[in-house]
């Protein structure tokens, strides 16, 4: 008897291995069907979706070649294109046109004293020679800068492509080395102004309620020291642009060494949005310095002004000047015909 | 007319880097110049995927829009092409490719760049076809002998196709229906705004 149950179960037992045996079989063997090797690799759309930048392996030393596909290039295409010619094209345009406006409606500011002839130094040799080294340099920077953003629509269509290339050659050779006397200029000029342009509270804000005498009741001459508020604006606007177009452009003048081309891409849309403001403050600068003020280009030119001119416009500093240069201004003591002990 | 595309098998792919050489070869590229490269994507890891990339030359090419000396043309076979007389190395248009095709010799101060070089569909440059001049400047003009990029050819696998469009994504098309899969034409959508659909 346990025999025929054994045998019973034996059978059984085969019969259910046989069973499953037979529907274990593999899905392929039933119709023809795909089996993707690469079911486990990523597609380009995820990875476009995940990263914005597909990213991988290569064989060679350029490891900035490892970057597949950076569709951010076309978004940078689009900024250089389009949108920082509008800014650079209204914000240059627009000091242009405000500057043009002013001179017509309120003229050249004139010394109202009339001169003196008598003369007072502003600034030092030293001084002069910063400014108009930076002052140079900027000039021949902003032009072969806009050269580049403006020159194919601008100035191409005046000459021939080779002249064109040529032009734009020296301009980019120029412009790569004349960043760096610039830098040096800039550095100076802060250790040379920083603490003479640090805000006086009540001096600068008075000046500033008071339009500057540029815009405000005519004839007003609010107080300043030897920079007023709106002098001391440009000149941390200058240190602020001119430090982050300095660093934007080291980065731009030695490419990839540390970045990738996104940090190049924003490198150069920190580098073109402070420079175009920043040509545009220059604009208004130089139209203060030369056409705009009657007095005011000698500051810079010679280094001496007109006593009643620094009166006008910068009392305070006349003052402080005055007191510090003639303490021994005539006094009884010293009068020689008082006999003195 | 033609309108020359390449397109990248990324699942026949073996990274063999045939195309790579071929093409320093056929067009005398100088060292540290590479206008064709392989990428492998998850190296090592299941899924690994190699794709090789050169110039795609796009629909509306970024390279072209930046230029700020218009040094880019392109050809009536839509090959983005340009002119090393008239670039200036200024390097935008690598920073507009979203492939990274422009390469730059390092020949001046600082990082200055040379003038650029791209692939060029083995369709030369603005000098006269299959000069000396020509080859000398931009490498092999095999297009105005009738052939195809030596890449291509060269290709193992046959991954890497170049050619008119129509004819190699149909070639892909058919590829993907017969063997089941297909992970699509890498970088079709960046470049010609267009993607196969299988």
């Amino acid at each position: 008897m346990t025999t025929l149950l054994a045998r019973l179960r034996n059978v059984v037992g085969a019969l259910m291995l046989i069973a499953a045996a037979m529907s274990w079989q593999p899905a392929a063997a039933q119709q023809p069907s795909s089996v993707d090797p690469n079911a486990s690799a990523v597609s380009e759309e995820q990875l476009l979706q995940q990263m914005h930048t597909i990213r991988g392996l290569g064989s060679i030393p350029d490891v900035k070649s490892y970057t597949l596909e950076q569709p951010q290039g076309q978004e940078w295409r689009h900024y250089h294109e389009v949108t920082l010619r509008w800014i650079g094209a209204i914000v240059i345009l627009g000091v242009l046109a405000l500057l043009v406006v002013y001179y017509v409606t309120h003229g050249k500011m004139r010394i109202e004293g009339g001169r003196s002839g008598r003369k007072i130094l502003r600034f030092t040799a030293y001084e002069r020679s910063v400014h108009w080294m930076m002052a140079a340099c900027f000039v021949i920077l902003g032009l072969s800068g806009l050269n580049i953003t403006f020159g194919r629509a601008l100035l191409l269509p005046l000459m021939s492509p080779e002249a064109y290339t040529a032009l734009s050659e020296w301009a980019k050779y120029a412009h790569n080395f004349l960043s760096f006397p610039f830098t040096v200029g800039l550095v100076l000029m802060f250790f040379m102004w920083a603490v003479q342009n640090l805000p006086a509270k009540k001096v600068d804000i008075e000046w500033l309620k008071r339009g500057g005498g540029m815009f405000g009741k005519k004839g007003d001459h609010p107080p300043a020291g030897k920079f007023n508020a709106g002098e001391k604006i440009l000149f941390w606007s200058i240190c602020l642009a001119g430090g982050a177009i300095a660093v934007s452009g080291y980065l731009l003048i030695f490419p990839f060494y540390g970045t990738d081309v996104h940090n190049m891409q924003w490198a150069e849309v920190v580098h073109s949005i402070f420079a175009v403001c920043f040509i545009a403050a220059m604009l208004a600068h130089i139209y203060l310095g030369t056409i705009g003020m009657e007095g005011a280009f000698e500051s810079m030119g010679e280094g001496t002004v007109d006593v009643n001119w620094a009166k006008e416009h910068h009392s305070l500093w006349l003052e402080e000047e005055r007191s510090r240069t003639a303490p021994s201004s005539p006094s009884p003591r010293q009068r020689p015909a008082t006999s003195g002990d | 007319m033609a309108r020359m595309k390449f397109l990248c098998d990324a699942d026949r792919c073996i990274e063999c880097n045939a195309c790579t050489t071929a093409c320093k070869n056929e067009n005398e590229v100088p060292w540290g110049i590479n206008r064709r490269r392989v990428i492998t994507l998850n190296d090592g890891k299941p899924g690994e995927r190699s794709v090789s990339m050169a110039c795609m030359h796009c629909t509306d090419a970024p390279c072209q829009a930046v230029c700020p000396v218009n040094a880019f043309y392109t050809t009536a076979d839509a090959v983005v092409l340009h002119s090393k007389d008239i670039c200036i190395g200024c390097g935008y248009c690598f920073y507009a490719c979203p492939f990274g095709a422009p390469q730059y010799p390092r020949v001046g101060n600082f990082g200055t760049r040379g003038k650029m070089d791209k692939c060029t569909f083995c369709a030369g440059g603005p000098e006269p076809n299959n000069t000396p001049a020509q080859y000398e400047k931009y490498g092999a003009d095999r297009l105005a002998e009738g052939k195809l990029p030596l890449c291509a050819e060269m290709c193992s696998t046959k991954a890497l196709l170049a050619g008119d469009g129509d004819v190699i994504a149909q070639i892909y098309k058919e590829r993907v229906v017969k063997r089941g899969y297909g992970s699509g034409a890498w970088g079709w959508k960046t470049a010609y705004r267009e993607t196969i659909t299988s």
